[in-house]
């Protein structure tokens, strides 16, 4: 079930330019996302992974989300 | 500010790297704690490690601390560098090492050093400071 997860983060980056939700174990809490994004330019990469944290802050506090990898890219 | 969660910034303010994960720096109890100290390995950094795992309130107060919510969590001399998918994607990229040369100096690079400290005990007020 990647498609919540893919709609919270497309409401939170309008602009993204690459948006991926990857189920890692088919198990449906362990995801990868990418997000390449306008938004995250000039952000360090820690400032830029607290947007996707914050993105999924519901299904990551009620165990939706068990584990998350994340790559981000600003645009050059 | 809790007792707890001034015990952890002075701890991450002492320790020049220095990764709070699940485990220890000899035996990881999730993956992603032992991606981030693989990572920190591969680029020959020495780090102090904290189990969070015994006490509860550890994660919460670092959290609360760092604003990131997810275990582990590296600080280079103070500064939060990252969980596991950044120290990684660092370490591949040289920026793991940048970093450590930006914050550190050439101090970093006496790799074998690793070693858990413990956290969350009650601080004792008669304990005399190591000179």
């Amino acid at each position: 079930m990647t498609a919540p997860i893919e709609n919270l983060l497309r409401q939170a980056f309008p602009d993204a330019r690459e948006l991926a939700v990857l189920d890692r174990t088919g198990g449906g809490d362990h995801f990868q996302v990418t997000v390449v994004s306008p938004r995250f330019n000039g952000l360090s990469l820690v400032e830029q992974h607290r947007l996707v944290y914050a993105a999924l802050e519901g299904p990551m506090a009620d165990g939706t989300i068990h584990e998350l990898r994340i790559t981000t890219r600003g645009e050059t | 500010m809790s007792e707890l969660r001034e015990q952890i910034r002075e701890t991450i303010e002492r320790e020049p790297v220095i990764a709070f994960v699940k485990g220890t720096h000899e035996q990881a109890y999730c993956g992603n704690s032992e991606r981030a100290m693989q990572a920190l390995r591969a680029v020959g950094a020495s780090f102090a490690a904290v189990d969070v795992l015994p006490d509860p309130a550890i994660r919460q107060e670092l959290s609360a601390l760092s604003n990131w919510p997810t275990i582990p969590q590296v600080f280079v001399g103070g500064e939060l560098i990252g969980g596991a998918d950044i120290v990684q994607e660092l370490a591949a990229s040289g920026g793991l090492e940048a970093k450590l040369d930006e914050k550190l100096g050439g101090e970093w690079r006496n790799g074998g050093a690793e070693h858990t400290i413990p956290l969350g005990a009650p601080a004792n007020p008669f304990r005399i400071a190591p000179g």
